[in-house]
């Protein structure tokens, strides 16, 4: 039995007066070709298009006034006229071209590369998949889907609705009961810019099944500068006793805009792990919604946001308990400079079902500038009586005395203030299953980043 | 060791500084040649520790008149991490705990900065790691204090041991050693003065600070220096600080107002 706990409030506060924008609005009409995917993968997915095109009809782009959104202003949004799928031809793709081979992470077990949301069979690595793994596209998927693509809870939310609205494809993963999958599944998103500003709907899902192991990594980026709206959702499924160690990676240009949702569905004695880094993205929200719905089960989000010139990251988080003996904890730091803002906002909701819940979150920020802005809001909703529930947030400057120190044993002060950033980023990247990506992120964050003297 | 004619490695003349407009440095003048170990005593709110840390090139004070001369170089018109490569130490009194960064890296980034300014090549991680673990010898310190965050849970006498195995690698021309004996054992402090004086060379020179007697007992001093209200009052052999340690600091400024 799933129980909803999600009481995301868009639906209820729908901005009707005379200057809401409808989603309809925002890209181009819904282009309903025929899609390829097999007679019943098809049927499936239109009748879950045609239910969340009916919705998008009602739809309004979130404003500021909805608390949910408080802090993160879509108003740019709404200067762009975003392609619907058009766009969305196969683009020519050389699996020898160095852009992509510095994508490629050796660690991984499996490949599967999608470029503008087409998939990439000549870039994608699926070929000698581990017992028990099954890796593919959106076509032929068929009853292997059913009950699960589009059935999270908060599929009704804004964005998840136009992103099921516009599904197309998606990545589709499997693992078999009992299965260990030890080293990371890559799945990469790549935007390659088009001159026009597209409506990017990418599409992820993926089945532990009981007592199976698995570890994914997530990414997104833009090869070169785009102005896209990337808008993509991730629905997990963690039978009982399933493991699912999951890396999410944001880095689009910082001139895309990036909405994210990721929403995972624990069974009893289930453990998830989230490493989550943002980096790109004009205005970017990753929506991380864990509904945990049996006993015993496991918790675990990292995040690491990094947001500089114009840039604002947005976190929001969300993790609903219904039964007793269960834990989470979450760390979450953001590194903001210039003029950048930081958004987190954590929600835990403790029913009074969850006794015995032990919950903790921790929301560290480093702001680098003057100007740089961090809004944190922790949203502890504790109903039962015995439980160990903490939250705390922190906000801080790189200490002129650590600058010093350093700067007294040699290192100039730009390399003295990347060190730091360097120590207060490691922890969150330090458990990133992949030294390739460990090593190219800490280079991205240095390079993003801007510090100056207080 | 006094040498004659050796180099003038620091020259102060009437130095002057201040800390959020409050003068605390007020007149300092001092010499210091190649070979030579000096120690500056005094009570505290003397200036000793400020002394060290505009050596040094703390922000947080304002040169206001005066000079000094490292190796005949205007000192202050280089910041901190030139005066660092160009062989300026500092071990700090109250060493800083760099969460995050792994001892190991934080040695090897700092060597490899004095590296660059000498034109050297810089050393990977492979013959940095074979230089480190010979000079951990040195300051008898336990390799797994490499692979931890820099200062980060490191006792006392840890952290001072640490300061002086970046000496140790920085090999410095002047080292200023900031209290480097406060809050040390007996057993610390001898690892830690035995240390030092594997440093010391004819060419370098080293400025103890420090409130006790009992460091000079193991690192000999040539010169013993009192600080008093920003500048030095008096100056002797290591017998002064015996009498120092025997009197306290009262006869000194007695002496110094029948002077005046």
């Amino acid at each position: 039995m799933t129980i909803q706990v999600s009481t995301d409030l868009d639906l209820q506060s729908v901005d009707h007066s005379a200057h809401a924008v409808y989603l309809s609005d925002l890209c181009e009409r819904l282009d309903l070709d025929q899609l390829a995917l097999g007679a019943e993968t098809a049927a499936l997915v239109q009748s879950l298009r045609d239910r969340a095109s009916a919705l998008a009809q009602e739809l309004t782009l979130p404003t500021t006034r909805q608390e949910e959104w408080r802090f993160t202003d879509l108003a740019p949004l709404r200067q762009i006229k975003f392609a619907g799928s058009a766009w969305r031809q196969r683009v020519l793709a050389n699996p020898d071209s160095e852009a992509f081979k510095n994508l490629i992470l050796p660690e991984a077990v499996a490949r599967l590369v999608f470029v503008n949301n087409c998939y990439m069979p000549e870039l994608s690595a699926i070929a000698n998949l581990p017992t028990g793994l099954a890796i593919s596209s959106l076509a032929g998927q068929g009853g292997a889907i059913a009950g699960y693509l589009g059935q999270q809870p908060g599929a009704e939310e804004v964005f998840t609705t136009l992103n099921t609205a516009h599904l197309t494809e998606a990545a589709v993963i499997r693992v078999q009961r009992h299965q260990v999958i030890e080293s990371p599944v890559h799945l990469l998103f790549i935007s390659s810019p088009v001159p026009a500003s597209r409506l990017v709907s990418p599409r992820c899902l993926v089945v532990a099944e009981p007592s199976s192991s698995l570890t994914l990594v997530e990414e997104y980026l833009t090869l070169g500068t785009g102005t896209d709206l990337i808008n993509a959702v991730t629905e997990i499924w963690l039978q009982e006793n399933a493991q699912v160690n999951h890396t999410r990676i944001q880095r689009h240009s910082q001139t895309d805009f990036h909405i994210g949702k990721t929403a995972v569905s624990q069974a009893r004695d289930s453990r998830y792990t989230c490493h989550a880094v943002s980096l790109g993205g004009r205005i970017s929200r990753h929506n991380l919604k864990v509904h945990s719905t049996g006993q015993q089960t496991e918790t675990t989000l990292n995040g690491l946001t990094v947001a500089a010139g114009e840039q604002l990251a947005d976190t929001h988080s969300a993790i609903g308990f219904s039964q007793p003996h269960c834990t989470s904890h979450q760390l979450h730091k953001c590194i903001v400079s210039d003029r950048a803002r930081g958004v987190f906002n954590g929600k835990v909701s403790v029913p009074k079902a969850a006794q015995l819940t032990d919950a903790s979150q921790l929301n560290r920020n480093l702001l680098l500038s003057p100007k740089a802005r961090i809004d944190t809001k922790p949203q502890l909703e504790i109903v039962a009586d015995n439980v160990k529930c903490s939250h705390g947030a922190t906000v801080s400057q790189l200490e002129a005395e650590e600058v010093f120190y350093l700067q007294s044993r040699g290192l100039d002060y730009q390399s003295a203030c990347n060190l730091l950033v360097e120590g207060f980023a490691v922890e969150m990247l330090e458990q990133i299953p992949s030294a390739t990506l460990r090593r190219t992120l800490s280079q991205l964050i240095l390079s993003q980043i801007r510090t100056e003297p207080a | 060791m006094i040498v004659e004619n050796s180099e003038v490695i620091l020259s102060v003349q009437d130095l002057t500084a201040d800390v959020d407009g409050t003068p605390i440095l007020k007149g300092l003048s001092l010499e210091i040649k190649a070979g030579e170990i000096h120690a500056i005593m005094g009570p505290n709110g003397s200036g000793k520790s400020t002394f060290s840390k505009v050596l040094a090139g703390h922000p947080a004070y304002t040169i206001t008149g005066g000079t000094v001369l490292f190796k005949g170089q205007n000192l202050f018109e280089s910041e901190p991490e030139e005066r660092s490569r160009s062989g300026v130490f500092l071990a700090f009194q109250y060493p800083l705990e760099i969460p995050g960064v792994s001892n190991l890296d934080f040695l090897r980034v700092a060597y490899n900065s004095k590296r660059k300014h000498q034109g050297l090549d810089e050393l990977d991680v492979f013959d940095f790691d074979e230089l480190v673990q010979e000079r951990l010898a040195i300051v008898k310190m336990n390799p797994s204090f490499l692979e931890r965050s820099v200062n980060e849970g490191f006792s006392g006498g840890e952290k001072k041991r640490n300061e002086i195995l970046q000496m140790a690698l920085l090999e410095p021309t002047l080292a200023i050693l900031d209290e480097t004996d406060s809050g040390l054992d007996i057993d610390a402090l001898k690892i830690v003065a035995n240390g030092v004086n594997q440093l010391t060379r004819p060419d370098n020179a080293i400025l103890m600070i420090t409130h006790y007697q009992r460091l000079l007992d193991y690192i000999v001093p040539d010169y013993v220096h009192v600080m008093e209200a920003g500048k030095i009052v008096t100056t002797g052999s290591k017998a002064l600080a015996l009498e120092l340690e025997a009197r306290g600091y009262d006869w000194i400024r007695e002496e110094e107002a029948i002077a005046k």
